[in-house]
């Protein structure tokens, strides 16, 4: 059997670990939640409730929370459209092209996340490539402001970053569907479009799940897209934590709107990991 | 479209394999494949692995495009019709039940492709899995089931559309010997019972004999020999038939004046003179006693001298390796003779003696 020291070793990295970083810092948040700060910036150590009444009192959080997830719904929507068809297509039909293809498809991965969104930037903005282009098509006489710093250019952006994120796990599901229950499919009659909907769809459920988790949670919790392309209309949850613990100096309402993101986020967990457990077969 | 040399079709013939012809990159598979398959046969194609057995059947099914060549189905030509549109099924070696539907579904799951009626549907599935001693396992998930239980939900699965062919990829080799001979009989009678045409693929000769009417042996590509077991075993029409269905010795001869000469060993036969090679099956060998070995035998049977290599003890036959001499060993199985050593003498009926042919271009 191992040694105590070899015990010791393997676990006591990762216990510390997860202590240091995560237990600890959710026990400081769970706590300054209850808090409240002075008019002169000082935190006042007596626990109430009412950082998370404010939640609901300010019709403000709200609005943005529902933003926020209508944001991530959408990207999860449009992540899944992009990416299932390329998924489909690398698995069932690039051939020898597959390889090149797959590395194609996960290279956006390797950019910046910052340089993804100033790209977007320059493309979207009024003095950018699209506008140039209409403008030049004469399409648009003056340049189209609403591309830019608008719930639309953070959609659009939060898509292009996170439809790897559901390319990845569906090809991974495709490329485990069984051909010969493809053939078999096709052998008892059913055409390629019944044999996709009563086959390789349910099959290939669980990694549309995990991808649709994948997009949903990132970009609930994003700030940087909002930031660099979303202006004031486009403001998500995150931004406003960013300026509590920031600039607005108020921690505990910013940890109160913190734990119900992370309740938010672990009940959708929670809940895919229990369709998935339905959606898998072996 | 060429019309095919063969259209005159016998009213039986279901299914017609005409001059088939298919590549794989540079390899030829099939080399210009001809049969025609009766309805209500159970045909089986029976070769070695690598003999384009699997890609025959893959052909009909719909699986594969010919390179050359027709398949016919009656009146109707069926190479160019996709795989779901051709009145076949298929039981695949793997069994390929569907993980995510019940066995239910998974038998339903051609009826409900071809919009059967689906008040029908539950009574015939119920059915088919009775057929197959499965009803009770009617909701079950596959992979609960055992691979024996599996194979015979997947043949309800394929019985259930009633196909006008059934086609069945080495569906029984992933059973272990008692199953898979058990399922070798059920096969066999439930054929029987719904009467369906069964092309039905192996490389195991003696289920290939247990099961068929007719075996197709094919060999890298090529058919070597079609016909019924009893007479590919009886009269097979090539070395590589006769040693591929059941056990044989092989006697090169030279044959002159109505004789022919295999080492010490002469016959009696009515061949055209020349070199021949002929295929004497073991238990066409007799002992003959030491009593009547001194009788000069009747001129249609072919008596040599031997002596015993190795006797090896199998029940109710034993089989013996006799040295004829001149380097010739013959095996022959002999009905209890007890324990033989030293030399013996031994005869054959000369019209056991089967000519072979080398096939050309083999």
């Amino acid at each position: 059997m191992y040694s105590r020291a070899y015990k010791a070793a393997v676990t006591i990295p990762p216990v510390l670990w997860v202590t240091v970083f995560l237990l600890v810092p959710y026990a400081l948040l769970f706590a300054y939640s209850f808090w409240s700060v002075s008019p002169a910036k000082e935190i006042i150590h007596t626990w109430s409730l009412h950082n998370y009444l404010d939640l609901f009192r300010n019709s403000m959080y709200p609005t943005v929370l529902f933003r926020s997830m209508r944001i991530a719904g959408a990207v999860t929507l449009l992540a899944l459209l992009l990416g299932y068809p390329l998924a489909y297509y690398l698995s069932f039909h690039a051939a020898t092209r597959k390889e090149l293809l797959y590395q194609l498809a996960i290279i956006p991965l390797w950019a910046s996340y910052l340089v993804r969104g100033y790209a977007w930037k320059t493309i979207l903005g009024t003095d950018g490539v699209l506008n140039g282009f209409l403008q030049y098509l004469h399409i648009t006489r003056h340049p189209v402001e609403f591309f830019l710093y608008s719930p639309f250019a953070v959609v659009l952006t939060l898509t292009h970053i996170y439809t790897p994120f559901t390319f990845l796990p569906i090809y991974a599901s495709l490329e485990h569907v069984p051909r010969n229950l493809i053939e078999a499919s096709h052998d008892l009659g059913a055409s390629p479009a019944k044999t996709f909907l009563r086959v390789i769809l349910p099959l290939s459920l669980p990694g549309v799940l995990a991808g649709a988790t994948f997009a949903f949670v990132l970009s609930l919790g994003d700030f940087l897209a909002p930031l660099l392309v979303g202006g004031s209309s486009g403001i998500m949850i995150s931004n406003i934590v960013v300026t509590l613990f920031g600039a607005a100096y108020d921690w505990p309402k910013g940890a109160a709107i913190s734990l119900c993101m992370l309740v938010i986020v672990v009940a959708i967990l929670f809940l895919t990991e229990r369709i998935e457990r339905k959606f898998s077969f072996r | 479209m060429n019309v095919s040399p063969q259209t005159k079709v016998s009213s039986e013939t279901l299914l017609s394999i005409r001059s088939a012809v298919k590549r794989f990159g540079n390899r030829e598979i099939l080399r210009g494949i001809s049969l025609n398959v009766a309805a209500g046969e159970f045909l089986t194609i029976l070769g070695e692995s690598g003999s384009g057995k699997t890609t025959l059947l893959r052909l009909v099914a719909g699986f594969e495009h010919l390179d050359g060549g027709e398949i016919w189905m009656g009146e109707e030509r069926i190479d160019q019709a996709p795989p779901y549109r051709r009145p076949v099924n298929t039981v695949f070696q793997s069994y390929a039940l569907f993980p995510h539907l019940s066995v239910f579904e998974n038998v339903a799951y051609g009826l409900r492709a071809q919009k059967a009626v689906n008040g029908e549907i539950p009574a015939r599935v119920k059915q088919a899995l009775e057929m197959v001693k499965m009803g009770e396992f009617i909701e079950s998930a596959p992979s609960r089931l055992s691979g024996g239980q599996q194979q015979r939900v997947a043949l309800a699965r394929a019985l259930v559309n009633r196909p006008r062919v059934l086609l069945l990829d080495e569906p029984l080799s992933a059973l272990d010997a008692n199953l898979r001979r058990q399922m070798q009989i059920e096969l066999k009678s439930l054929q029987r019972e719904v009467g369906i045409t069964f092309i039905f693929v192996t490389h195991d000769q003696e289920e290939a004999m247990a099961l068929s009417d007719r075996i197709a042996l094919l060999r890298a590509g090529l058919l070597e020999q079609v016909g019924p077991p009893r007479e590919i075993y009886g009269f097979p029409s090539t070395p590589y038939s006769a040693q591929f269905i059941g056990q044989t010795n092989l006697l090169s001869a030279e044959v002159q004046d109505g004789l022919a000469r295999s080492g010490a060993i002469v016959w009696r036969t009515s061949e055209p003179p020349g070199k021949a090679i002929y295929s004497l099956r073991p238990e066409c060998i007799r002992l003959v006693p030491a009593s009547s070995a001194q009788a000069a035998p009747d001129g249609s049977i072919a008596r040599f001298q031997g002596r015993i290599q190795n006797q090896t003890f199998g029940g109710a036959m034993d089989l013996l390796e006799i040295d004829c001499g001149n380097s010739q060993t013959l095996r022959a199985r002999i009905p209890a003779p007890g324990p033989l050593e030293g030399e013996h003498v031994f005869e054959f009926a000369a019209a056991d003696a089967i000519r072979l042919d080398e096939r050309a271009g083999a």
